[in-house]
């Protein structure tokens, strides 16, 4: 059924106001390419941790734990890195750990049946004190040049950051499996109605341990990311970031009661929050004050649509 | 007003067993969460004796009291289906502003000093619970945001500054220093409030409402249960004891800055959760979330004593989560599965 205003057509508009609004108020500064080039970096992890979210929204569940999977990803690289190991042998080992940290929220969630709210509030403790056993409050930022580079320049030529070209690639994947793929379309059919998915055959359980573990995989990412744009691997990195995730992926217009979302409304809704966010910055605003901002627009994303009844959203499962 | 009695008719002879079901699963429970203290607090002891004795003892009720004071709100507001996660920052915003109070009120009475914490914490939890019953959006998400949001405020006024102990009046360090016949204020007055909010949430039918909520919304709503008023209730309660619970943080801690309790609502949720109230609503009591405050703090402060790195604790306390939910559930399961015996054999 076609709705009378798409929530993605909102958050454009209100994408061109902010840059219209930053322009202005920054005589030009706010769209320059060096400028884009930090927004994108200060977007990075957000936004890829974001893509994975939004599948599991959608399907109905959410994971607190990814701020700390990318912790542990962190602390995991610094500590390979002190034991002497190579990096191009380091990377895959710690996506490897941030996909079983992700099975393990899966696992929970679909053999023994736990809300996925409380499993990942336990995570997100455990996870993040197995980093801190791991480094402790030390951080180790001895890591080569050709490395750090892919997090903190742009590529030759151009101002995007490499982290952006790896966002484009895997939003191009996370896009397909979403909405051109019979998995996306058991995703939304599970976030609708789950045991109407499973009486159609859709291998629920199975699902949502992918869509967990690819989670867990992509946070790990993000934890590199982290690491090399920083160079620095420490157990208390993306502290608090999945306020910011969750607050990006329900402003892109994701149902949390699941079924229902595009990612380009969440890739639209991350750009928003990196755009105010910026825009804060640009006026020395203090961090703390972002966080309230983060939080507001957490809470406005969900209340927004709900306010304004069915013209956005359509009749959520009940849960 | 007129649907209770039937519906208390209505309850067959199989709801009775299944009562007594649950509540024996329910004090099992409990049992169990003393035997764990017991086991926790005879092993540390015996590899150092000093554990027991009254001033450690003492140390660990004071240091369980602020969270078990926090887990009686939380309780109220999970067994109606929801979570308040910003307990700990309507905590620090709390105890800023009534230390910020004091600080620059010699003269305040203590009384009123506490109460304008309860205050605080009170309009911070009508907030939450307006968003959550009017918006009809999950708590979760709600109390996610003003976690963010009433501490960034806290920031905000206290704007880098910090109260120290030597500003506030004494009566107010008194009041969380001292003690009554060996037993310290914040351990009587968390007693108090945990007993009181055990009967009103035994005795009162607007307490049995709220656990009614919980086990089944959409009953409760035919039962002609106020569910949005009484949702209100609950988050504007939760409030006011984190508010409380800031008044006697910033009398017990004397220095307060922006930050007191960040991270808090971790501990609190574990605690809960440990102490037996099911996360998906409808069951567990304030003295389970108490005693489940006392054993983690316990486990803390045992580590420390047994030279466990600090490292370590956020770690078991996650892990301790985690366990407490799985055997919920197992739990759950297994008193469902004796359930359908029961009926199939006295039923049909």
């Amino acid at each position: 059924m076609a709705r009378l205003i798409r929530w993605e057509s909102v958050l454009v508009l209100l994408l061109v106001v902010v840059a219209v609004v930053g322009s202005v108020r920054t005589g030009g500064t706010f769209l320059s390419g060096g400028n884009l080039f930090y927004l994108g970096l200060d977007i990075a992890e957000i936004a890829l941790i974001a893509l994975p979210l939004t599948l599991v929204v959608v399907s109905g569940e959410i994971d607190l734990s990814v701020a700390s999977v990318l912790g542990l990803s962190s602390a995991l690289v610094g500590t390979l890195w002190n034991a002497g190991w190579a990096l191009e042998l380091i990377l895959p080992v710690a996506i490897l750990a941030g996909a079983v940290c992700g099975a393990v929220n899966g696992l929970l969630v679909t053999r023994l049946g736990l809300p996925s709210l409380a499993v990942t509030i336990g995570t997100l403790a455990l996870y993040r004190g197995l980093a801190l056993v791991l480094l402790g409050d030390t951080a180790v930022a001895d890591f080569p040049a050709t490395f750090t580079q892919f997090g903190n320049t742009p590529i030759p030529g151009t101002q995007i950051p490499y982290p952006i070209l790896l966002f484009a690639v895997l939003a191009i994947g996370f896009a397909v499996l979403l909405h051109y793929s019979s998995f996306g379309r058991s995703t939304f059919a599970i976030g609708a109605n789950d045991e109407a998915a499973r009486f159609s055959g859709i291998r629920v359980k199975r699902v949502k341990l992918v869509l967990f573990v690819l989670t867990g995989a992509v946070a790990a990412i993000a934890g590199i990311v982290y690491t090399l744009r920083f160079s620095s691997a420490r157990a208390d990195n993306g502290n608090g970031l999945e306020l910011a995730v969750v607050a990006a992926v329900l402003l892109g217009g994701v149902s949390i009661f699941g079924g229902k979302g595009t990612l380009g409304g969440v890739i639209a809704g991350v750009l928003l929050l990196g755009g105010l966010r910026n825009l804060l910055i640009l006026d020395d605003v203090s961090t703390e004050v972002l966080t309230v901002v983060t939080g507001a627009l957490l809470l406005a994303g969900v209340l927004i649509p709900r306010l304004l009844g069915s013209r956005f959203t359509p009749a959520g499962r009940k849960t | 007003m007129t649907a209770e009695s039937t519906v208390d008719q209505a309850v067959p002879e199989a709801g009775t067993t299944a009562r007594r079901l649950a509540d024996r699963a329910g004090k099992v429970r409990e049992l169990g969460i003393l035997l764990a203290l017991l086991l926790v607090v005879g092993g540390t002891a015996l590899s150092n004796p000093r554990f027991v004795e009254a001033q450690s003892v003492r140390d660990l009720l004071l240091n369980a009291s602020i969270v078990a004071l926090l887990a009686v709100g939380q309780t109220i507001v999970v067994i109606t289906r929801n979570v308040d996660l910003s307990v700990g920052s309507v905590l620090g915003l709390a105890a800023f502003l009534t230390a910020d109070t004091f600080a620059s009120n010699e003269n305040l009475p203590v009384v009123a000093g506490v109460a304008l914490g309860v205050l605080i914490g009170l309009l911070c939890g009508a907030a939450n619970g307006l968003v959550v019953a009017l918006g009809r959006v999950p708590s979760l998400v709600v109390t996610l945001g003003t976690l963010y949001v009433f501490r960034g405020l806290d920031f905000a006024l206290a704007s880098g500054e910090q109260v120290n102990a030597a500003d506030l009046p004494e009566n107010l360090l008194g009041l969380g220093s001292g003690r009554l016949l060996g037993v310290p204020n914040l351990v009587l007055i968390t007693l108090i409030v945990v007993l009181a909010a055990w009967f009103y949430l035994r005795s009162y039918r607007s307490g049995r409402e709220l656990y009614a909520m919980g086990s089944n919304p959409e009953a409760a709503v035919l039962a002609g249960i106020p569910v949005r008023r009484r949702t209100f209730t609950a988050f504007a309660v939760s409030g006011a004891i984190a508010g409380l619970a800031g008044a006697l943080w910033a009398a017990r801690y004397g220095t307060v800055d922006a930050a007191a309790g960040t991270g808090l609502e971790l501990q609190v949720v574990a605690a809960v959760v440990v102490g037996g109230v099911a996360i998906f609503g409808g069951s567990g009591t304030v003295l389970g979330a108490a005693l489940g405050a006392l054993l983690l703090s316990t486990i803390a402060g045992s580590l420390v004593v047994l030279g466990v790195p600090a490292f370590w604790q956020q770690a078991i306390t996650g892990a301790l989560l985690l366990a407490a939910i799985s055997i919920d559930r197992l739990v759950a399961l297994r008193l469902a599965a004796a359930l359908r015996r029961n009926n199939l054999r006295g039923g049909a």
